[in-house]
């Protein structure tokens, strides 16, 4: 049984049929081919599947996919305005946070859902709001250094 | 109660197979906008074998690096390359851009010294264009080579081939041998913190030194170093795939139980350095080290450990279950 699925996709609205034990995972990447939420594990313990409900970072690969409907859900594919990318993605750009990359897209948006709530985060808060999120290639240290920079102002948002 | 140590540990490491037969090829062709597409059969897994093929190819033709695209994605058609391991790519690859970029310069300039009427000894290449030494005025833009080149019926492609040598002089009096593979040297110091009561190790500080002939891109030498830190406290202190060894009891099948490190297990302080002694057969002096960043710190930390609360853990991970059962076994000896 499919039922229609309506919610604002990076502030647009969507219908989509979704079944009901589809995932917003699975929604996101099989039906509307928004590619950028990793299937890392396949049952949250890596964070590569990271997209924001509402401005929180939750694990679409948990989040069953009828569950947001009405509500906002935001994926990299909505950070950059007319061609020109977001604060985060430059500052991952430029300070080599991105390796391999498959853990790029969720470290963006934990750390944007953390910076919208706390601009000037300390060290630890930073650390705490990407410890959920799991990197192989071991860019901690970059990814670090790239939030520390957006808070401290270095990468100002690109004017429309 | 909390015990601080500190540990050491040196290291080395080839790149690729010392016994030869570990070979990498590359292609340059000038597109038609004189851009250039550098084709090559190693893979880019995060490292930026991308980034630092492109620079060399840039360096050697005098070309912007955004003149030059990378190919490496398919496999029919893509060139012989044993593959992306033992930090092979910049030293082994890059040798091979190397010569398939001057091969390409010699191309050119017989190219170019054919359309102007001149030798191609005659000829410099520098800042996107090709020109007369004596006469700097006298030349063609890339753009116009490429132009010139392709609707004229000709093709201009640079190939070169790397393979280090098989090590065939070894002496085995005194081990002797001229190391035409690289070998690039670490040293690696660890201060952690062990909790006694729930044997939890903590590594506080790293700081590490590499030898690594030359920092194509430093950044790049950055984001290795500093990975590669994160894999080896991962190997130290968490991942293992069989805890009970011969035993398969307990055997990990997820990240919940098969532990690799966060953020959270970041060192406050990461402190690192980059030596440079060029080598004599690197691509500009440069050696391969990125796999040597991970078997650094596992032997400082355990080194640590042992200083922390006077145990060996011979080894690897040093789980606090490891820690407290080898506390348990000297205190009741």
């Amino acid at each position: 049984m499919k039922y229609i699925l309506s919610f604002v996709l990076n502030g647009q609205p969507v219908d989509v049929l979704a079944e009901p034990t589809d995932t917003l995972l699975d929604v996101l990447r099989e039906k509307l081919r928004v590619m950028s939420p990793k299937r890392g594990c396949d049952e949250g313990d890596c964070g590569a599947c990271t997209v924001l409900l509402n401005g929180e970072p939750v694990r679409s690969c948990l989040t069953l996919a009828l569950s947001v409907a009405g509500q906002e859900v935001m994926t990299v594919e909505g950070l950059s305005k007319n061609g020109k990318l977001h604060p985060l993605q430059r500052a991952f750009h430029e300070h080599y946070a991105a390796q391999c990359g498959f853990c790029t897209p969720g470290m963006i948006l934990a750390a944007k859902a953390l910076l919208d709530k706390n601009p000037h985060p300390t060290r630890e808060e930073i650390v705490e709001a990407i410890s959920g999120n799991l990197c192989r290639c071991g860019t901690y240290q970059e990814v670090l250094e790239a939030v520390q920079a957006v808070a401290r102002g270095e990468y100002a948002e690109v004017k429309e | 109660m909390k015990k601080r140590g500190i540990g050491i540990s040196c290291n080395t490491h080839p790149a690729g197979l010392k016994g030869g037969g570990d070979p990498s090829q590359a292609l340059i062709r000038v597109k038609l906008d004189g851009t250039l597409d550098l084709v090559i059969g190693a893979v880019d897994i995060g490292q930026g074998c991308k980034t630092i093929l492109r620079q060399i190819a840039a360096e050697e033709l005098s070309v912007p690096l955004e003149a030059i695209t990378l190919s490496n994605f398919d496999t029919d058609i893509g060139l012989m390359c044993t593959g992306t391991f033992a930090s092979r790519v910049t030293f082994i690859d890059g040798n091979a851009v190397i010569r398939a970029a001057r091969d390409l310069k010699d191309k050119i300039k017989r190219f170019v010294g054919s359309q102007l009427g001149v030798e191609p000894e005659q000829l410099e290449m520098a800042d996107n264009r090709v020109f007369v030494r004596d006469n700097p005025e006298k030349g063609m833009s890339m753009a116009a080579i490429g132009a010139a080149a392709n609707w004229g019926g000709a093709i201009l492609v640079g190939t070169g081939a790397f393979t280090p040598g098989a090590g065939q002089d070894f002496d085995p009096e005194t081990g002797k041998m001229t190391a035409i593979a690289s070998l690039a040297f670490g040293a690696c110091v660890a201060e952690v913190e062990v909790d006694t009561e729930t044997g939890v190790v903590d590594v506080l500080k790293l700081v590490q030194v590499y030898e690594i002939g030359r920092a194509i891109n430093p950044l790049l030498c950055k984001g290795q170093i500093n990975g590669g830190s994160m894999m080896g406290i991962s190997f130290a202190l968490t991942e293992n795939l069989f805890p009970y060894y011969p035993a398969v009891d307990f055997a990990p099948e997820t990240f919940s139980d098969y532990i690799l490190t966060t953020a959270a297990d970041m060192p406050k302080e990461m402190i690192y350095d980059i030596v440079e002694v060029p080598h004599p057969n690197g691509p500009y002096g440069a050696k391969g080290f990125s796999e040597m960043t991970a078997s650094a710190a596992p032997p400082a930390i355990l080194s640590a450990i042992h200083d922390a609360i006077g145990v060996w853990i011979t080894d690897y991970p040093a789980t606090p279950e490891v820690i407290l059962r080898a506390l348990e076994a000297k205190s009741t000896s």
